[in-house]
């Protein structure tokens, strides 16, 4: 590196015993002139306890609404390098699951468009490549789709779907996510490319309760592997945990949050019709407790981080369903949904925020559903469901 | 009926609410949407508006724009970008 880089507060980030993002740019910037701006932007902003980044929304590529992020220098006469530096989604596979090859071939088309930089993966769940010039947006998506790669969502569309590793390398998975996530990427290619939302909407999907893909707090429509039969239950297995000294009383049993589990010497006992599926006994018990037979997934929707409004967590609306192939019944939900938002949401709001505007029972009218008992956090307090006998009866 | 008004024609017609309302007011995809079938009545469908929007995109008289939610604007340098 050449000496005249003088950055002695990022300097400051290599000391300690963790890898520095600081250290990597470091390596790069010899050849990529956009790094040492990089570096040199960002020191200024350190100084001065402030960023310079201007956003941007018009850049692109031809025909799509999404995927690229214009990003410019507020300061581009002192650091051209970063004039320019948007940044580009790039459509992950399902459960992120790379080859060697296909790595190489992503850093390839990046090494020679963009500074090189990325980010494995953002929270949306896309491949990010960080820092790139319009001139260079239209080659790099040329690259990427030659070879089988597409952009990712962005802006007020359907944003890229993710899901976790599912049955490719999980044993709790309830269903297929890798197959369903991916089947909803192709099904949905208007609503992920040509932007005609009122705001993001995200999906997840998790192969069982554990929600390795955070389904419940990050997506507007979470898809969350659950079975509807018993756990099952290798006594064998219990009882060489209870040989081998593991407390299953003290660690599990005493742990389930309804109380439904007991153990009878070496035996376990479940109260199945009282089990939330929190899960806790199968992740300390796998080799003895394992998901049920029957498998779905329960759908929630709703959930958002604090933004414009309040932090929300999703809500059922869905108990159970059954995840199968053609996945018909989910793109006919998710099209009443679609259809739904486009009727009565307002620009910048989340389809959790419309929801809790107009009402779940307006909402469930509107998408075609039956209110149900598990959509009812606490009886008779739920301001949005009204119970018609009821008051007739009054 | 839907389909009596020609994709092409539509896009024509979108491109003169956009063009219109330029530097007024953000169009989105639903605007224009509304705005057609408020003009042609039944005359066209949902599905012929979103053809329309994807032929005024990949025809390059429009791009997508972002204001927090989509637009659909004419064609501009970024102001950002100076
Ligand atoms: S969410 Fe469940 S199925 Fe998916 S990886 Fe995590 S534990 Fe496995
Ligand atoms: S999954 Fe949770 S609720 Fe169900 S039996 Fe196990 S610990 Fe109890």
């Amino acid at each position: 590196m050449s000496d005249d880089l003088k950055i002695p507060l990022l300097d400051e980030l290599e000391k300690g015993p963790w890898p520095s993002f600081v250290k990597d740019l470091k390596t790069l910037a010899p050849k990529k002139p956009m790094v040492r701006d990089l570096l040199r932007q960002l020191e200024k902003s350190y100084q001065d306890k402030r960023g310079y980044w201007k956003h941007g929304g018009l850049v692109g590529v031809l025909g799509y609404g999404g995927g690229v992020i214009g990003r410019y220098s507020a300061l581009p006469d002192e650091f051209p390098g970063v004039s320019h530096f948007h940044t580009i989604r790039v459509h992950q596979p399902s459960g992120w699951f790379y080859t060697s090859e296909a790595l190489n071939e992503l850093m390839d088309i990046w090494d020679a468009h963009g500074s090189g930089l990325l980010n494995m993966h953002g929270s949306t769940g896309d491949l990010v490549f960080l820092g790139t010039v319009t001139d260079e947006l239209e080659p790099t998506f040329r690259d990427l789709t030659a070879r089988d790669w597409d952009l990712g969502g962005s802006g007020s569309d359907l944003r890229t779907p993710s899901c976790c590793v599912g049955p490719a390398r999980c044993e709790n998975a309830c269903y297929d996510t890798l197959e369903l996530v991916d089947n909803l990427a192709h099904r949905f290619q208007d609503e992920l490319h040509r932007p005609m939302f009122n705001y993001k909407f995200k999906i997840k999907a998790a192969g069982c309760p554990n929600d390795c893909v955070a389904a419940i707090a990050r997506s507007d429509f979470g898809i969350i592997g659950i079975w509807k039969d018993n756990i099952q239950v290798d006594q064998a297995a219990v009882a060489e945990y209870v040989d081998s000294g593991f407390n299953v009383k003290e660690f599990v049993v005493d742990n389930c949050p309804t109380g439904c589990m007991s153990l009878e010497g070496k035996e376990l006992k479940i109260d199945d019709s009282n089990c939330v599926k929190c899960m806790h006994c199968i992740n300390l018990m796998s080799k003895a407790l394992s998901v049920g037979k029957e498998r779905g997934a329960a759908l929630v929707m709703g959930a958002k981080a604090p933004i414009v409004e309040g932090a929300l967590l999703g809500s059922v609306i869905i108990p159970f369903m059954e995840i199968e192939e053609p996945f018909e019944e989910m793109h006919d939900l998710l099209e009443r949904i679609f259809e739904f938002w486009d009727e009565y949401g307002k620009a910048r709001e989340r389809i959790g925020e419309c929801i809790e505007r107009i009402g779940l029972a307006s909402f469930l009218e509107q998408i075609e559903l039956e209110p149900l008992p598990q959509m009812v956090t606490q009886p008779r307090d739920n301001p949005y469901i009204f119970y018609e006998e009821y008051y007739e009866e009054e | 009926m839907a389909g009596e008004i020609s994709v092409e024609q539509l896009a024509d017609e979108m491109y003169g609410v956009v063009a219109e309302n330029a530097g007024m007011k953000k169009m989105k995809a639903g605007d224009l949407t509304k705005a057609m079938i408020a003009k042609f009545g039944d005359q066209v469908s949902k599905q012929d508006c979103k053809s329309a929007i994807k032929l005024l995109i990949d025809s390059g008289r429009c791009v997508y724009g972002y204001y927090g939610g989509s637009s659909i604007e004419l064609p501009r340098t970024e102001g950002a970008a100076n």
